[in-house]
């Protein structure tokens, strides 16, 4: 499979639109995209809500059933020890990934919405008390504003919201004016899922680290798209899901200081996170293990692992700098069109592109690019406080990955003219 | 294209931009909100019952072309109409929008289609048939007197069940 990969990059040095990505033969990696959806070439623009998946995730996930199918951390037998192996090899690449210090900072679950309520529910639940503070930005996903709500209800404890500016961008002091000495912890999103707006975490680190605050960042939206160091970051926590990254889903990462994690109770009792049970006592097994109970998604996280592979074999600098480059062209063809607005102009952006057309609701915009082959998300994208903030219901959202050309951008422009002809 | 067409008829567009009976009514006497949480489209219907005879009906709401024309639609529709013949437009646009053919003998004659026939596009796309039957769903919330919001997930995710 690696050397399909080298040979897959070797000769895009030199392709004239894409810089050092050769965006033709990265498509070939990528099966589900070459059919046709309403007798149109399939336009797949919703990569913020999934992302597709090489062939080579899905070599792996049928592999591992075909050849090696067995529970982890059990069998003494071969397909055991050669399933256990494959999985914890995957913490690893995970470790290398976020450039965590140890593979047991790594903890599997099920996503991303997981790893934030498990923080709430063990870390929270230990270290939030009546009257405490929480800080959340005004453009999370419902799963970094919900967990804490929760959390604030059973404690007594508030949940403050940093504002955002109109182009999208949190106000960094006023997110510094919510931190006092009742602030117990802060949790923001890394990259926008409406917005795409990237935050300045590192920044917030050191704010709420002055405070001896921790912080989680949700990095759902960032981990596809930007080199992830946890430790320059300094973050307290770190989540992801591999359906995002072209891996499978039901899969995510928790990372979290070895120090907190140590001190943090269990999220879920079974198998697997004990090291004895007996009616009187059970004694907890030692990280990460101690958060993974139950028979875990093993397919799952080994395709995430070939998911991995396959984004470092591509290179996620060259991801970042052909997504780049798509994304402006993408911003300046959208910028053509009149009566349409685009919502979320940060200047530091993911490959997101949320608008709302003049007298045209998202939805009805939405079926009419679904005939055209072009798949986009409409909605409220589950941030439905962004959409307040901006005073609309919703927003028609093209969400980019390095997979994406221009030509796919030029579709879409010429969809989006064909839903306003049909309102004109 | 000719399937945008069937979908988005002129009828419907025309309801979209100058939707009827859009306002709010001081003097009702029933009311009903529904929301459809997956787009976030919202109606409230407002009715003014004589008895079991609608003498009027409005609404007021954000929505998507389908939802906003179904409701207008649906405020000429059952202006004047007795509780009873509502109830059987309810559903035979239901039977229109979801493509079942309603036929189990115990249902009550359907009535006739009318100005609703616009909408028979709309079963080609099971992501639209929430946006057309939002207003309906409240319409029946409203004539039952029940205050509940509707909200037509959780209807449309166990198919059937609403008759």
């Amino acid at each position: 499979m690696a050397t399909t990969h080298h040979e897959v990059l070797s000769p895009a040095i030199d392709a004239p639109q894409t810089g050092s990505l050769d965006v033709y033969k990265i498509r070939e990696d990528f099966p589900i995209l070459k059919q046709k959806v309403n007798g149109k070439p399939l336009v797949y623009l919703d990569n913020a809500a999934t992302s597709q998946k090489p062939q080579v995730v899905l070599d792996a996930l049928s592999h591992y059933y075909t050849a090696d199918n067995s529970n982890v951390h059990r069998g003494v037998h071969e397909l055991s020890q050669r399933a256990t192996k494959s999985y914890e090899d995957v913490r690893a690449k995970v470790q290398h990934f976020l450039n965590a210090r140890e593979s047991r900072e790594i903890i599997y679950v099920r996503g991303t919405t997981e790893a934030i309520n498990l923080v709430a529910m063990t870390h929270g639940r230990n270290n939030i008390g009546a009257g405490d503070e929480i800080i959340i930005t005004a453009m999370e996903h419902h799963s970094n504003i919900v967990p804490w709500q929760l959390l604030c209800e059973e404690k007594g404890a508030v949940l403050r919201v940093a504002p955002i500016n109109d182009n999208g961008e949190l106000r960094l002091d006023e997110l510094e004016k919510l931190i006092n000495p009742r602030t117990k912890f802060v949790a923001v999103a890394h990259v926008s899922n409406a917005l795409g707006t990237i935050n300045p975490v590192r920044q917030i680190v050191e704010l709420a680290h002055r405070a001896n605050v921790p912080v989680l960042i949700d990095g759902a939206q960032a981990a596809p798209h930007i080199r992830i160091d946890v430790q320059a970051l300094d973050c307290d926590f770190y989540t992801l899901s591999s359906h995002k990254i072209f891996g499978p889903t039901g899969v995510g990462v928790l990372y979290g200081k070895a120090a907190l994690l140590e001190a943090m109770p269990p999220y879920q009792g079974g198998g697997d996170m004990i090291s004895s049970v007996t009616f009187e006592k059970t004694l907890y097994n030692v990280i990460p293990y101690k958060f993974e109970a139950g028979t875990p998604n093993i397919a799952g996280v080994i395709g995430f692992g070939a998911g991995i592979d396959y984004v470092n074999r591509v290179g996620l600098e060259k991801i970042a700098a052909y997504e780049h480059e798509l994304l402006t062209y993408a911003t300046e063809q959208l910028a053509t069109i009149p009566g349409l607005r685009i919502i979320g102009t940060a200047k530091e952006k993911a490959a997101v592109l949320s608008f709302v057309l003049e007298g045209v609701h998202p939805h009805d915009a939405g079926t009419i690019l679904d005939q055209e082959g072009i798949a986009v998300r409409t909605g409220h994208h589950c941030a439905q406080p962004v959409m307040n903030r901006f005073g609309i219901p919703a927003t028609t959202r093209a969400s980019l990955a390095f997979y994406n050309t221009r030509e796919e951008v030029d579709a879409l422009v010429r969809g989006i003219k064909k839903v306003q002809e049909i309102f004109a | 294209m000719s399937d945008l067409h069937g979908l988005y008829q002129e009828v419907i567009l025309d309801h979209n931009k100058k939707p009827h009976n859009f306002r709010a009514m001081a003097e009702a006497n029933r009311r009903a909100e529904g929301f459809n949480r997956l787009c976030g489209d919202k109606v409230t219907i407002f009715l003014k019952m004589d008895g079991e005879q609608i003498n009027d009906v409005s609404f007021q709401g954000s929505g998507c072309a389908i939802s906003t024309a179904s409701a207008s639609i649906l405020t000429d529709a059952v202006k004047g109409k007795t509780r009873a013949e509502a109830e059987s437009l309810f559903q035979t646009f239901h039977d229109l929008v979801t493509g079942h053919d309603g036929g189990n003998g115990k249902k009550p004659q359907p009535a006739p289609l009318g100005k609703l026939a616009v909408f028979s596009g709309v079963s080609e796309y099971p992501a639209r048939v929430k946006c057309a039957s939002l207003a309906w769903h409240t319409l029946r919330n409203a004539l039952q007197g029940s205050q509940e919001l509707v909200s037509t997930e959780t209807e449309e995710q166990i198919p059937g069940e609403i008759r």
